[in-house]
């Protein structure tokens, strides 16, 4: 059998038309005069949906309600403020130079084009570095307890390799405490009647009528409800979907649903194939592992990584002597070492373990050896810098860091690929934006550290308001009937397919299919990819969906909390996400970023990009369920920041 | 590990609840707690039964969605979130009691779920600083003192668990309305809204059905953050303050 999505088609080239000409850093700035804006008056008037209150959903719904709009916002979560987005450790980057250390937006914006391995528009990132001094700002004075040196002024650390220190913090929980401020400013907006929040509640599709998002059909997880929300336009912030992998760094509730849906009912889905894995995450102890946890890589400053020598050597790492032991990335790239990017650490360690050379259960893993640290610094010093970080690990893994080396392994991390959006944010369903890591737009095929929560936030607080506008005052209110075909055959979908996972009564759990997924995706899809491999995924994916909904068994009602009939639903249309990235992943038979094809080497072995055939981002068009979809090419340019091939040796 | 496990079985808010018992096997010593539930509730799928509802997400210790009273403790025995403990604190053979927060301001939603919702709500009182979108000053304008910022960020840490509520005799919110007071009272952006915001905090908190605090110390000893129980004396101070200053609610 060979899958049906081999036969995609070429459709029309897709272009960005909202981002003006001229030169790079006035492009917003002429983009917000020429947006047209509503009336203080008439903005009562107009209601949006938020679906998602991580940092770009939280940000967005609290400055649209204080600006004047009805916000109904939509969480899974029993609270906002639980949204994934709290789990980032690192910081959160900007241009202030603070440190006099010849930092700036310019820099900032060729950093990122130029870590996103050229594959992210220009227009959208050098909006990206402009605005990221204004989020500290607004940050600071919500009261988010950044480090804060002696004088009283913020602190800044390195991160990700650039060479400025332009990322600021807190402690290991940056992500938390920035999440905390916009829960706290939407908080307030929900008490002022400003946002009427539905926590607990899960946007299962999207309506789209005449042409237009008019609203969600959403389910009350506590009730079972299935109910109908109208809004002049609807936002997407329910993040990346990383958890189509089942093990990720990713909140275990985490899905794609939101998007999947959306892209269903007409928002092309770009670079699916792009996805993050990171280096330094604790291995798993075991078939029962339903997570992974990620170690900020900020370890790899002062760890040395290294393998033992020989394969299927399964001493103890103290009675490994030294010259049998291969400091591999030190080896490999002696002027970068154990501080080569993601996207590279990551393979090396795939390159070592498939040699039968990886430490640990099942041998996926690399040690991470504090022991010259330690004897340079002192234990108490290593302590300072890590302190927290030893102990998460000691507490998972039940081994001490400060006498034994940790053991690393590489995990899915981040998403770049996401809903195609245009320089307003706006899917290519009119009235439906994405923010967050549910677009595509900033990061290209790779993700710089500390650039997530930079996105999320300037997505929310200052991107999306002011494009938003802009539609809103071209596209007055108007309704559409609540019997419209559109909303009943919506509601009919929604109501039919939880019905039919309900009565299905087959023998397998619905966990059990979304671990094969997620090895299958893993292996082929992952940190290296073939023709062989992605064909070959191309066939089981199917195979396998048909499998799930033969065979899956989901206990209880739809009437009440029903946790196995969320997650059969969500392992649905992870089923139908899988074989898009596996297919765009075939098709992109150069190497860039995250997506490394083993058919597309330097000479060196390195990663080869290949600009003159796909310096394009991939928007694919929904055609049906197991049908090729269509490929719509957005052509990048390069005016600012001229494509260069990356070398780490 | 084999082990015995006796859970707290309720199919809806307003249903009768008991402690069921069930038999787990083939339990590592590596698992997680909630690692161990989900391979109870693979069994009990498998079985046609349906599985312990509990609350869960991002299984490192940060959500603060997860939590549960294992053998009468909040999170269990160790000082962590339930997602962080595992199971190596057991041992083979042992009888664990799995119970749902118990508090008069937590319902029971089903099986493990509460309604922590009144949080929100106490937050959404006053937990916040009046800022919008766009009008922030210039971050460096104004310097914190160290020690004010690393105090306002250990109290700013709380994940809001509720398990301070949980472990406390009178199901008192004190420790987590306290944690938010002290975090926002101790920085310089916090002070135009200082005495409002106490009060209508601990308003709002009262009027939710927490008990009030008696001194325990339940709540920090099993609170996975370490806020400390001098936050609450903090807050109580702030009460007073603004009480005698006449600063009315909002």
């Amino acid at each position: 059998m060979t899958s049906p999505y081999l036969d995609y088609t070429t459709g029309d080239p897709i272009a960005d038309t909202k981002a003006p000409a001229g030169p790079v850093a006035e492009r917003w700035n002429r983009r917000r005069f020429e947006a047209k804006l509503v009336n203080p008056a008439n903005r009562r008037k107009h209601t949006v949906i938020v679906v998602g209150t991580g940092l770009a959903g939280g940000a967005a719904g609290a400055t649209l309600a204080e600006q004047g709009y009805h916000v109904v916002q939509f969480c899974y979560q029993d609270s906002p403020r639980r949204a994934h987005s709290i789990a980032a450790q690192g910081g959160i980057n900007a241009a202030k130079n603070y440190r006099g250390d010849g930092d700036s937006v310019q820099r900032l914006f060729y950093d990122t084009v130029k870590g996103g391995d050229f594959r992210a528009r220009e227009s959208n990132v050098h909006r990206l570095a402009e605005v990221s001094v204004e989020i500290i700002d607004q940050c600071v004075a919500q009261g988010v307890p950044f480090a804060r040196e002696y004088g009283g002024l913020l602190d800044t650390r390195s991160f990700g390799g650039v060479q400025v220190s332009r990322t600021f913090y807190a402690r290991g929980q940056t992500g938390q405490q920035l999440l905390l401020g916009a829960y706290q400013a939407l908080s307030r907006q929900i008490a002022a009647g400003n946002v009427e929040m539905h926590a607990r509640t899960e946007m299962l599709d999207l309506i789209v009528a005449d042409g237009r998002a008019r609203g969600i059909v959403a389910r009350d997880l506590v009730t079972g409800r299935i109910d109908t929300y109208f809004a002049d336009a609807v936002v997407l912030a329910s993040g990346g979907y990383g958890n189509v992998f089942y093990l990720s760094t990713n909140a275990k509730n985490s899905n794609a649903t939101a998007i999947w849906r959306a892209h269903r009912r007409g928002a092309h889905f770009a670079n699916p194939c792009f996805t993050q894995i990171h280096p330094t995450c604790i291995p798993r102890s075991g078939d029962h592992q339903s997570k992974l946890t990620l170690m900020s890589e900020s370890l790899r400053n002062d760890g040395r990584i290294w393998v033992p020598v020989r394969a299927g050597d399964t001493r103890a790492p103290a009675d490994i002597p030294e010259d049998e032991r291969d400091y591999y990335l030190e080896r490999i790239y002696p002027s970068f070492g154990n501080l080569v990017p993601r996207d590279i650490a990551s393979r090396a360690a795939k390159n070592v373990c498939d040699e039968g050379r990886g430490v640990g259960p099942g041998g996926q893993g690399v040690y991470l050896d504090f022991a010259d640290a330690i004897a340079r610094l002192g234990r108490d010093a290593v302590a300072a810098k890590y302190g927290n970080l030893f102990e998460m690990y000691a507490r998972i893994t039940a081994e001490d860091p400060y006498a034994t080396p940790m053991r690393i392994y590489p995990a899915i991390h981040y998403t770049m690929g996401g809903l195609w959006v245009d320089y307003d944010l706006q899917t290519t369903v009119p009235g439906l934006f994405a923010i967050g890591e549910a677009n595509f737009s900033d990061h290209g095929a790779n993700r710089l550290g500390a650039s997530a929560l930079m996105q999320g936030l300037a997505d929310g607080y200052f991107i999306l308001p002011a494009t938003l506008a802009d539609f809103l005052a071209r596209h007055p209110h108007d309704e559409i009937p609540p019997d419209h075909p559109a909303v009943t055959d919506a509601v009919s979908e929604v109501t039919d397919r939880l019905y039919r996972l309900l009565s299905n009564n087959g023998d397998r759990t619905p966990d059990s299919f979304h671990r094969e997924l997620g090895e299958i995706l893993w292996d082929k899809c992952g940190m290296a990819r073939t023709d062989a491999g992605l064909r070959e995924a191309l066939e089981r994916i199917p195979a396998l969906r048909e499998e799930f909904w033969r065979r899956v068994r989901v206990p209880g009602s739809g009437s009440d909390l029903n946790q196995s009939l969320e997650k059969a639903n969500r392992v649905a249309d992870h089923l139908e996400l899988a074989e898009l990235m596996c297919l765009d992943a075939l098709h992109r038979t150069e190497s860039c970023g995250g997506h490394f094809r083993e058919e597309s080497r330097t000479d060196g072995g390195e990663a080869e990009r290949r600009d003159e055939e796909f310096s394009y981002a991939a928007a694919w068009e929904f055609t049906g369920t197991g049908t090729a979809p269509v490929l719509h090419r957005e052509q990048l340019l390069f005016e600012y920041v001229h494509p260069t091939q990356r070398s780490y040796t | 590990m084999n082990l015995t496990l006796r859970i707290w079985r309720q199919p809806g808010p307003d249903s009768e609840g008991a402690m069921t018992t069930y038999e787990v096997s083939g339990i590592s010593p590596d698992m997680s707690f909630l690692e161990m539930l989900d391979t109870l509730n693979e069994d009990l799928i498998e079985r046609g039964d349906e599985p312990v509802a509990f609350d869960h997400d991002c299984r490192e210790g940060i959500c603060g969605a997860c939590g549960m009273v294992i053998n009468g403790d909040a999170h269990g025995p160790e000082r962590t979130t339930t997602c962080q403990l595992h199971m190596r604190h057991f041992t083979d053979g042992e009888t664990i009691d799995v119970e749902p927060w118990r508090a008069a301001a937590f319902p029971v939603v089903k099986d493990l779920v509460v309604d922590r919702s009144a949080f929100d709500r106490i937050i959404g009182a006053g937990g916040y600083v009046t800022v919008a979108t766009g009008s922030a000053p210039e971050a460096h304008a104004t310097p914190v003192a160290k020690p004010a910022a690393d105090t306002a960020f250990e109290h700013a840490e709380c994940i809001g668990c509720g398990a301070c509520v949980a472990a406390c005799p009178n199901g008192s919110a004190m420790l987590f309305t306290s944690a938010k007071v002290v975090h926002l009272a101790s920085l310089p952006q916090g002070a135009p809204e200082r005495e409002t915001r106490v009060l209508d905090m601990v308003g709002t908190m009262d009027d939710e059905g927490f008990g009030g605090c008696t001194n325990t110390g339940m709540c920090t000893t099993v609170c996975p953050k370490g806020i400390p129980m001098s936050s609450i004396t903090t807050m109580n101070r702030e009460f007073l303050r603004a009480t005698r200053k006449g600063g009315g609610s909002r």
